[in-house]
């Protein structure tokens, strides 16, 4: 009984004690030398499990009294999160090194935000679910606070620790407002318990569960931290929040809607609905006006999640499918973007400005393009991999009878893309200016930008065939 | 009015006295105090509940570290608490009418509220005979193993998070050596010098 | 239920009397003692001088560091208060779990330890 149990969380068992060792060995053997080997040992344990994942157990199984379960879209999104972590956190030596912020206790602090995303995407009781997050969570605040002599660092971890604690606590009165009318905190009673139709009283508690969720994938209007922490946090970090840890917040919302409230669809379409507008057109707006291209790609995540929440909204398994083709791509593209704001140096020091891109296409045409194609996927222009993703969610959302959603998102995405197109047209057709950008990037960056900038070209193809992956990750949440 | 009903109504009191004192009060020291009172009437209101376990937990935890950590917190920080509290006055109005919202809220909430069928089947550990800490005891580590194994990981996340953003090394004092005292040969730590008069050394 | 209340009147009680014995006295020396004052007399004293400046200063991090690490041992502690009360019942696993968690939290303490955090200087 325990020992099957144990097999079915062996990944997230390795990569906790992983965890640890490296905390031990790393602090007997010379602290924050070792911190460089230490990041390239933990993304090369985050690529092993995700081989081991994805090519592992088949079907569905639960363990600990289907406190945990493993199917094919915890997979799905696990593989996801823990490429992604790898290729941020591969991305982040360099400027870390350079600013004098890579310790050793970095790499390991992501490997344990990404124990708990592991558990999160996985959970299927409400305490389990929320242990993942809050492990996911309290690491996060702490990496985002890592430049903690910077007053921004710090100002963006106490930010993003006031309200994700606020959240959590928003999340844990639905929960127990859900338990009080369930009786149970498994997904599979209480979808039981709401079978016969759900009282006012349970319906809050999903309403307060919503917002709660809806705070983990900064969802308007719960997106206020968003755009502070996004600027303050060293780039590495942020680069990290846009990627892996919005993969999990997303797999577990639909993980909560599809599992526990499955049954009451009319109950909570209406809300994802009214938090996908909200967030699209709120990204898409409040980006125009920004100058730090930190701050935008904040807006810009809390754009794409409305429209990852588009295909949650449809309520069908092709949602979900749809939602985990977009996430996948949408982290892909973010990937590339970061890698190249990761190189944006002036003299060998940072840049976040967007001006300072002006003309940039003069003299490194090659990156210039690769971001190019990375603004357009991003911007969802026809036929990069972006335009996709966006295709998906719009579909799901039509088939669904939300066609009013789907116009909705054409809109915001038009009006989204003037802000990508902004920056491609600095770059090409920007003022003149003496004083350009540092020639020259880590070959480690160069890598992930051209990669991921050609992928968007070739992935028309088909995807890499991640559509029917996600097809029977979707159809194993919603039956 | 059993003995019951008044005490809960005691604890129920002073717990919402010191709450709404927590938040007025000038002096954030006080705040802290008033906190304090909250936490032990709630304690007590877990009693009166029959969750012994909980009660004593809110006394060991929060009345005994984390007012004490608060306290800590609050003399820490240079704030000139006045200048808050005027800031705070500006938005009374919208926390008072979010209040507002809120409570009408609970009551539309509890007042239709009602359990699915068969709830009461559900439950883990049905209120019995036995003493609750040894239910908890029973549950917690063998039921719920997961989730305790992932508390443990919490609380070494919190811990590590904690040394990294707030510990210094100084290298510019004079630190301990243990084995390198202990080692001391006092032959070798001491030179006599025969000192000639009028030459000195 | 009532049974286990019973168990508490002793405290009830011991808490009653505490609280009011407390106020008598704060009471009595409202009432009772004499009291005149003066701004001079109210007024903050430093060694003859004015007071300079405000009497709230900053602390050292420090004291927050070993707060929050005193604190995290004390969940600890909390979590084994069950395990010993139901240690005659609970199985293997129950046993073994627990002997997992402070394994995990003994690695935090070593690593506390080694980077010198319960080193006051």
């Amino acid at each position: 009984m325990i020992s099957s149990d144990i097999q079915t969380v062996l990944p997230e068992i390795s990569l906790a004690v992983f965890a640890m060792l490296a905390l031990l060995a790393g602090v007997y053997n010379g602290k924050d030398k070792t911190a460089p080997m230490m990041v390239w040992l933990t993304s090369g344990m985050f690529v092993l499990l995700a081989a081991w994942i994805g090519y592992g157990g088949e079907g569905t199984t639960t363990a600990f009294g289907g406190m945990f379960v493993n199917d094919g879209f915890a997979r799905f999104a696990k593989v996801t999160i823990l490429l992604s972590a790898a290729a941020v956190l591969l991305m982040s030596q360099d400027y870390m090194t350079k600013l004098g912020l890579l310790r050793f206790e970095y790499p390991l602090l992501v490997a344990l935000s990404v124990v708990g995303m592991m558990f999160m995407v996985s959970a299927g009781d409400l305490m389990a679910l929320y242990m993942g997050l809050e492990l996911q969570s309290l690491a996060l605040y702490v990496v985002a606070s890592l430049r903690r002599d910077s007053v921004k660092s710090t100002e963006a971890g106490l930010k993003y620790f006031v309200l994700g604690a606020l959240s959590s606590g928003l999340l844990l009165y639905g929960a127990s407002l859900t338990y009080g009318f369930a009786g149970t905190t498994l997904f599979s009673g209480i979808i039981a318990a709401a079978d016969g139709g759900v009282s006012l009283g349970m319906l809050f508690g999903v309403v307060f569960m919503l917002a709660g969720l809806a705070f983990k994938v900064s969802a308007a209007p719960f997106h206020m931290w968003t755009p502070d922490v996004y600027e303050g946090s060293p780039t590495p970090v942020t680069a990290f929040f846009a990627t892996a840890p919005k993969v999990a917040a997303m797999a577990m919302f639909a993980r909560v809607v599809h599992d526990a409230f499955g049954g009451i669809v009319g109950e909570w379409q209406q809300i994802i609905a009214f938090l996908s507008v909200l967030s699209m057109f709120l990204g898409a707006i409040a980006a125009i006006g920004q100058t730090n291209i930190k701050r935008l790609m904040a807006y810009s995540s809390i754009a794409h999640m409305g429209f990852a929440l588009m295909g949650l909204a449809a309520g069908t398994a092709f949602g979900v499918q749809a939602m985990l083709i977009y996430m996948a791509i949408y982290v892909t593209m973010n990937i590339g973007t970061f890698a190249f704001i990761l190189s944006m140096e002036r003299d060998g020091r940072p840049v976040t400005n967007i001006a300072s891109l002006n003309q940039y296409a003069k003299t490194e045409p090659l990156k210039a393009l690769a971001v190019l194609l990375l603004m357009f996927s991003l911007a969802g222009v026809p036929p990069l991999v972006g335009f996709f993703g966006k295709f998906y969610v719009l579909r799901a959302a039509y088939d669904a009878g939300l066609a009013w959603l789907a116009v909705a998102g054409v809109v915001a995405s038009v009006i989204g893309a003037f802000y990508y197109l902004r920056i491609v047209f600095y770059m090409y057709f920007g003022a003149e200016q003496d004083d350009p950008l540092d020639r020259g990037m880590p070959p480690v960056l160069w890598g992930f930008l051209v990669v991921t900038a050609a992928m968007m070209l070739v992935g028309i193809v088909n995807l890499f065939g991640i559509e029917p992956l996600a097809q029977a990750a979707a159809a194993t949440l919603v039956n | 009015m059993t003995p019951i009903v008044i005490a809960f109504y005691l604890f129920a009191v002073s717990t919402i006295t010191g709450g709404l004192m927590t938040v007025v009060s000038r002096n954030p020291v006080h705040s802290v105090l008033w906190l304090i009172l909250s936490f032990l009437s709630s304690a007590g209101l877990f009693v009166l509940l029959g969750a012994e376990f909980v009660a004593m937990l809110l006394i060991i935890v929060y009345v005994g570290a984390v007012a004490v950590l608060f306290l800590f917190v609050v003399m820490m920080l240079d704030v000139d608490f006045a200048e808050l509290k005027a800031e705070m006055t500006r938005y009374m109005p919208l926390a008072l009418l979010i209040g507002v919202v809120i409570l009408m809220q609970f009551a539309l909430a509890f007042g239709a509220w009602d359990y699915s069928d068969g709830a009461a089947d559900r439950i883990a550990s049905p209120a019995g005979e036995i003493h609750n800490t040894k239910a908890l005891g029973l549950l917690i580590y063998d039921k719920y193993i997961m989730l305790f194994q992932l508390s443990g990981l919490i609380l070494l996340v919190a811990m590590i998070g904690a040394i990294v953003l707030t510990l210094r090394h100084r290298t510019d004092i004079k630190r301990q050596d243990i084995v390198g005292q202990m080692m001391r040969d006092p032959a070798k730590q001491m030179e006599l010098k025969d000192v000639k008069p009028g030459q000195g050394l | 239920m009532d049974e286990l209340l019973r168990e508490y009147l002793p405290i009830i009680i011991f808490l009653g009397l505490a609280i009011g014995i407390g106020l008598v006295l704060i009471l009595a020396a409202a009432i009772i003692a004499v009291s005149n004052p003066d701004p001079e007399k109210v007024s903050a004293y430093e060694c003859g001088f004015n007071a300079f400046d405000d009497a709230r200063m900053k602390f050292d991090v420090r004291f927050y560091l070993v707060a929050i690490l005193f604190i995290i041992f004390d969940l600890e502690i909390a979590f084994l208060f069950p395990w010993a009360v139901a240690f005659a019942d609970i199985s293997m696993i129950g046993f073994w779990s627990m002997i997992v968690f402070l394994g995990v939290l003994t690695i935090g303490f070593a690593y506390e330890w080694k980077k010198g955090a319960l080193e006051w200087v």
